[in-house]
């Protein structure tokens, strides 16, 4: 069986009728992604070989931000998508109102064997980036900043600094510039964290909206340092710009796997789902892709080259050094009130 | 007459008046009536700042643009017909270009690392980098240039129906060229200024590329907060509450504008 591409959702439904009046009879699901280089990434490590593993047709589509279209698949009855690739935190909200299906990790054993965090009664961690402090190397040849102390240390480390406008990842680094240890952020002193945010929001020249915007900012020497995502910045760095990098203290987030309430292939997703987090298709992911991997078992594989396993945020020793994002903290009432308090720093 | 204009109406009512209406029903009806979405805009102060915010840019725009639009427009009226098709022609050509390319142009162009700030550099005029970009000033700068046209075109028009004879006449009486233009020229071109402004101050009103990119993050316009709504609140109506004030305060507008001018004008009819 081979992947099915489908450009938009008006495609994938004509695909999915079209399927269905042929005699092929084979199981078949549509999983969603964010599209790009990422999607393609995938393809070829992970959906294409797993299409071919369970004999299953895998269609798919692709949309930036699923949790609209989550919203009214789920809320029209009947929807379309099964398995979506979506920042863990929608698949929890999600869960919690419903719009996702709970999991049976006994019908899942390769996410079973993954540490707990990694997972949630509605999903699996799919892939993992982070949020780093990134910095050029023309102005810091030298005793680059390397936690986000330096970054608010502006007398020890001058320099113009770019800070993502949003409060995900964002709190977090300013209570690690507080003295707070990595693994003992949760639940996030959100008081704490905006008197923190307000010290250094003098020193902020930009509060970056895309990804695009962080990368554009670092390559021009638009600032000197800023947190950005860490594949943003290899990217930018692998055209030639003097930029780097420290997992130190970054912040460690994930996209997870979940399925639609009421999916239309059910079982099939379930089966898919295993597949999709199976160490050595996982461990195929960052071969073509500067992401890390879900699960953590894909580094025992010998498939990632140990000089590749220390550029990935997920690799053991990079993910020690670093906060893991907690989703769930995020999607909780006090998370809620954290972002909407944000707009109103923000605008002060 | 009705047949002909028929297509044209059902586009707009489909395509305007409709998901204009649903997104406003949306603001007041969600599992029930509510105005929770309302007294949000009301009474959180973040929406009061925005608001004023978006004005003050605004009106900074529309002055700006008025004082850079004025001589263009009276240069392109009082020279030769081939001369002002030019003239024209460079005021309508940015047009032709996205407003996004139009706003990435001005970033390489303020940026600290661009090309004035270079330059200034290179002529010693500044040590350091002047902080052109990422702020209201950027925000300011790239949107002027951008409403420009919506300046000068009015203006122009206004000006081409003013009979030259009556300058003659001031000036067959004694007056001297700048008492000719202040007592009868600027006069007759105030219906054109009043268009013009209207025109440029209701279209900045609802920016949202300009202040996006070249805003820095803190320049927070309205028309930021109806997409940020969408994101942090997970449904329509509280976007849409900050659209129908929006779009009640440009109604406003239009209406205190219509006591002292024909819409027609402001519209481009007349």
């Amino acid at each position: 069986m081979k992947t099915k591409r489908n450009l938009g959702l008006g495609c994938a439904l004509l695909g999915a009728m079209g399927l269905t009046t042929a005699a092929d009879a084979a199981e078949q699901i549509t999983f969603v992604s964010q599209g790009g280089a990422y999607q393609q990434a995938q393809t070829v490590a992970i959906l294409d070989p797993s299409a071919k593993k369970l004999g299953i047709t895998i269609n798919q589509d692709s949309i930036p931000d699923a949790w609209p279209a989550i919203k009214t698949q789920v809320g029209s009855g009947k929807p379309i998508w099964d398995v979506v690739d979506t920042p863990t935190g929608y698949c929890l909200r999600g869960g919690e109102q419903g719009l996702i299906e709970k999991l049976d990790f006994s019908k899942i054993p390769n996410a079973a064997a993954m540490p707990e965090a990694y997972r949630s009664p509605y999903s699996v961690s799919y892939e993992f980036y982070s949020s780093v402090l990134a910095f050029s190397q023309k102005t810091f040849p030298k005793d680059a900043p390397n936690s986000w102390a330096d970054f608010w240390d502006v007398k020890k480390f001058p320099g113009r600094r770019a800070l993502r406008n949003h409060p995900i990842a964002t709190l977090e680094a300013a209570l690690m510039a507080d003295g707070v240890a990595p693994d003992k952020l949760y639940p996030l002193d959100v008081d704490r964290a905006f008197k923190k945010l307000e010290e250094i929001k003098p020193n902020i020249t930009v509060w970056w909206t895309s990804g695009a915007q962080s990368a554009q900012l670092l390559n021009d020497g638009e600032v000197d340092m800023e947190m950005a995502w860490n594949g943003r910045v290899s990217a930018v760095a692998k055209e030639g710009a003097k930029v780097a990098f420290t997992y130190n203290q970054g912040i460690l987030q994930s996209t997870s796997l979940c399925i639609l309430k009421g999916a239309p292939n059910l079982d099939t997703a379930v089966k898919f789902l295993n597949e999709a987090v199976d160490p050595v298709h996982q461990a195929n992911l960052p071969l073509n892709i500067d992401y890390g991997p879900g699960n953590p078992k894909a580094f025992e594989t010998s498939v990632i080259k140990p000089e590749r396993a220390a550029q990935l945020p997920s690799e053991p020793a990079n993910a020690a050094k670093q906060a893991l994002m907690s989703y769930a903290w995020w999607s909780s009432p006090a998370g809620e009130a954290a972002e909407k308090r944000w707009a109103s720093f923000m605008q002060k | 007459m009705l047949a002909l204009v028929s297509p044209a109406l059902l586009v707009i009512l489909l395509l305007i008046v409709l998901p204009v209406g649903w997104l406003a029903w949306q603001s007041i009806y969600h599992d029930g009536f509510t105005l929770e979405n309302y007294r949000r805009v009301f009474t959180e102060d973040i929406y009061w700042r925005s608001f004023a915010l978006t004005f003050e840019i605004s009106l900074a725009v529309t002055i700006i643009a008025l004082l850079l639009g004025y001589p263009v427009a009276y240069l392109a009226n009082s020279v030769p017909k081939g001369w002002s098709i030019l003239i024209l022609s460079l005021v309508v050509l940015p047009f032709w270009t996205s407003v996004l390319v139009r706003a990435y142009a001005w970033l390489a162009l303020l940026q600290r690392t661009g090309v004035i700030n270079q330059l200034l550099r290179y002529l010693d005029v500044i040590s350091e980098p002047l902080a052109l970009a990422h702020n209201t000033f950027g925000t300011v700068v790239a949107t002027v240039h951008i409403l420009l046209p919506f300046m000068v075109l009015p203006l122009y028009a206004t000006m081409q129906k003013i009979p030259g004879d009556l300058m003659q006449a001031g000036a067959s009486l004694g007056a001297s060229p700048s008492l000719t233009f202040a007592r009868v020229f600027l006069p007759l071109s105030l219906p054109g200024v009043l268009a013009g402004c209207t025109m440029v101050f209701v279209l900045c009103l609802g920016f949202y590329i300009t202040p996006e990119l070249l805003g820095g993050g803190r320049t927070v316009m309205v028309s930021m907060l109806v997409s940020r709504n969408v994101e942090l609140y997970n449904q329509f109506g509280a976007a849409s509450a900050v659209a129908v004030v929006l779009l009640l305060s440009v109604l406003l507008i239009f209406f205190v504008v219509s006591r002292f001018i024909s819409l027609d004008r402001v519209l481009g009819q007349k």
